[in-house]
């Protein structure tokens, strides 16, 4: 006989909740914590050795080469956020704005828009590498095809123009991310508002920076924040397009692939510091999470004001 | 005079009209060409030789030489990578909806006290990046013993999966009317009954939409195996291709062919069911 409903109520919630929680604590809260705990302590290969306070994080902010090191791939991360939040969000913002007004063949462009996202950054990574192949990538061909062959680079393998040819290879990729999270929150304006503005003004520019704009911030927010913490994320496209040395001479180095060369060791397989991985984890974790945080309360704040 | 004025300025405003979804379609025609130009030139190049993809890269190629295809099926490990891919990702959903589904239907459907902190828990996990936390997890799996094995990959897929798939179903369950669930109580159906029989049924529409969110980052995921596995028989399909990449790189058309078997699954996926995916992808950021 089971014993009373209420002990039996609760014994059947705690079957339900504690095995996710479990799974949570285990592989989620116990690393995250034991990320920030490593980091005070000097590493023998695999074998945790002493404490050593902050001298991990003193080596990788203060003494050379490191010192260089991170601020070169911070610099490249904050020129990835800015130019993607044009290239990406803004663009995004742009087409969802054209797909909103439903002409024909709006279903097949957000199909077709979003078609890249599902793809895997591996995928996209090698497509757009052989794309860009100085000699034999379609971008070249086609530059020499229509006489403009004096403009094909060897786009990847010199410093001006590689971090710039990652941008625009993940603009691609994921430029229909914003644009259906734009639309959705411009789907959402109510017809009531928009029928008022029609009477109001004539002006498209009026209607989107005042209306449409400040009513769809809410899809800013996620999408903005989505962005910054994507891009000091950055890894996979990089690590596929130039390598886990940011080639050519670091010019497209940036916190994930550093962070992986530090930890795991550099293309050789050299210079592997689990101490001073971890000290650099911390460092990008506590940056992202208190500008995501400032970005999202910020933004936040914008939504409540309208 | 009056109507005269009236008119022109119709008129003036039809051909804005006019002139402003004109551009409109411009910037979406020419944004889908952009969007698919890089797809199918792949797609033609896999059906090309060096030469023809040096010489011709947008020219239509003969679609039954299969030579760059075959290749592939017989001289490299792609079918075991798509089918790991297929065991890890599998295992992965079944796993992250079942414990998703209890810890849901826990916080969403009972009263407890503590149960907005079980939320927040698992709403923690939402937004920080698991992969700088990388370093304790390699040595997590190596004291586990599970290091080289699938199972590490399952393990860390759930873990990424769980917080968002909490917070969907939980804000979807709490959503369900409590008539249907009352009804069964007084009939004397133990909680248990009522949750299999009654309400998770109704639960199967954010199962979906939690599922997709799930699958599509789980299955492109290139980090996680690249730490945790060595053996070239447990590589998942991003992690094979890099492999693959590596040993062919003077032969573009078996280079697009492996691109094309890497991307077809899921472009086709993606295709029939766009409308669940684009719900499903955005459903965290669009509240």
């Amino acid at each position: 006989m089971p014993g009373s409903p209420l002990v039996a109520r609760r014994l059947w919630i705690t079957a339900l909740i504690v095995p996710p929680l479990a799974f949570v604590a285990l592989f989620v809260v116990y690393p995250i914590i034991s990320a920030f705990a490593y980091a005070f302590f000097q590493w023998h290969g695999l074998a945790r050795g002493e404490f050593v306070g902050f001298a991990n994080f003193y080596k990788v902010l203060f003494t050379q080469p490191y010192a260089d090191w991170t601020l070169n791939a911070f610099t490249h991360n904050v020129l990835v956020f800015f130019a993607l939040m044009v290239l990406q969000n803004g663009v995004g913002f742009v087409l969802a704005y054209c797909l909103w007004r439903e002409l024909p063949g709006a279903a097949f462009h957000r199909v077709a828009v979003f078609l890249p996202v599902v793809l895997s950054t591996i995928i996209v990574g090698f497509l757009w590498k052989l794309f860009l192949h100085p000699l034999f990538g379609v971008v070249n061909i086609s530059l020499r095809g229509t006489g403009l062959g004096g403009l094909a680079q060897p786009w990847l393998g010199q410093g001006t123009t590689a971090l710039w040819a990652l941008i625009i290879a993940n603009a691609w990729h994921m430029v229909g991310f914003p644009t259906l999270v734009f639309l959705a929150g411009m789907q959402r304006i109510p017809g009531e508002i928009l029928d008022a503005v029609r009477m109001e003004t004539e002006s498209e520019w009026t209607k989107i920076t005042k209306v449409v704009w400040p009513l769809v911030a809410p899809s800013a927010t996620v999408v903005f924040t989505l962005l910054f913490v994507g891009s000091f994320n950055w890894f996979e496209l990089p690590y596929i397009m130039v390598g886990v040395d940011g080639s050519p001479h670091k010019a497209t180095d940036v916190l994930g692939l550093y962070f992986y060369r530090t930890a795991f060791g550099d293309q050789s397989g050299s210079g592997q510091d689990f101490g001073a991985g971890s000290a650099l984890a911390v460092l990008i974790f506590v940056f992202i999470a208190l500008v995501a945080g400032v970005i999202t309360f910020k933004l936040r704040a914008r939504e409540i004001q309208l | 005079m009056n109507t005269a004025s009236q008119s022109y300025y119709d008129r003036r405003g039809m051909l804005a009209t006019l002139g402003k979804d004109g551009l409109i379609q411009i910037i979406l025609i020419l944004n889908t060409v952009v969007m698919l130009a890089p797809i199918v030139i792949m797609l033609f190049a896999a059906f090309k030789t060096n030469a023809q993809i040096f010489q011709s890269p947008f020219s239509i190629p003969d679609f039954s030489n299969f030579a760059n295809i075959t290749r592939i099926w017989s001289q490299t490990n792609f079918l075991r990578y798509l089918l790991n891919s297929v065991i890890v990702t599998g295992a992965s959903i079944v796993v992250i909806l079942t414990l998703g589904t209890m810890a849901a239907y826990a916080v969403g459907r009972y009263k407890f006290r503590g149960s907005s902190f079980v939320l927040m828990f698992f709403l923690a996990g939402l937004t920080l990046p698991l992969k700088l936390a990388i370093i304790p997890l390699f040595i997590l799996m190596r004291d586990l013993g599970i290091l080289n094995t699938q199972l590490s990959l399952i393990v860390i897929y759930v873990a990424m999966g769980l917080p968002t798939t909490v917070f969907i179903m939980t804000g979807f369950i709490a959503t369900l009317p409590n008539e249907l669930e009352d009804a069964a109580r007084m009939d004397g159906a133990s909680e248990p009954r009522i949750m299999w029989s009654i309400m998770l049924p109704l639960v199967r529409p954010a199962m979906v939409i939690a599922g997709i969110q799930n699958v599509v980052p789980i299955w492109n995921d290139f980090f996680f195996p690249l730490i945790f596995i060595q053996k070239d028989n447990l590589k998942t399909l991003p992690q094979g291709l890099t492999t693959f990449m590596g040993e062919y790189t003077t032969d573009w058309g078996v280079l697009f062919a492996g691109l094309l078997l890497s991307s077809a699954p899921v472009i086709i996926v993606y295709i029939i069911l766009s409308r669940q995916f684009i719900n499903g992808m955005t459903a965290g950021a669009v509240k």
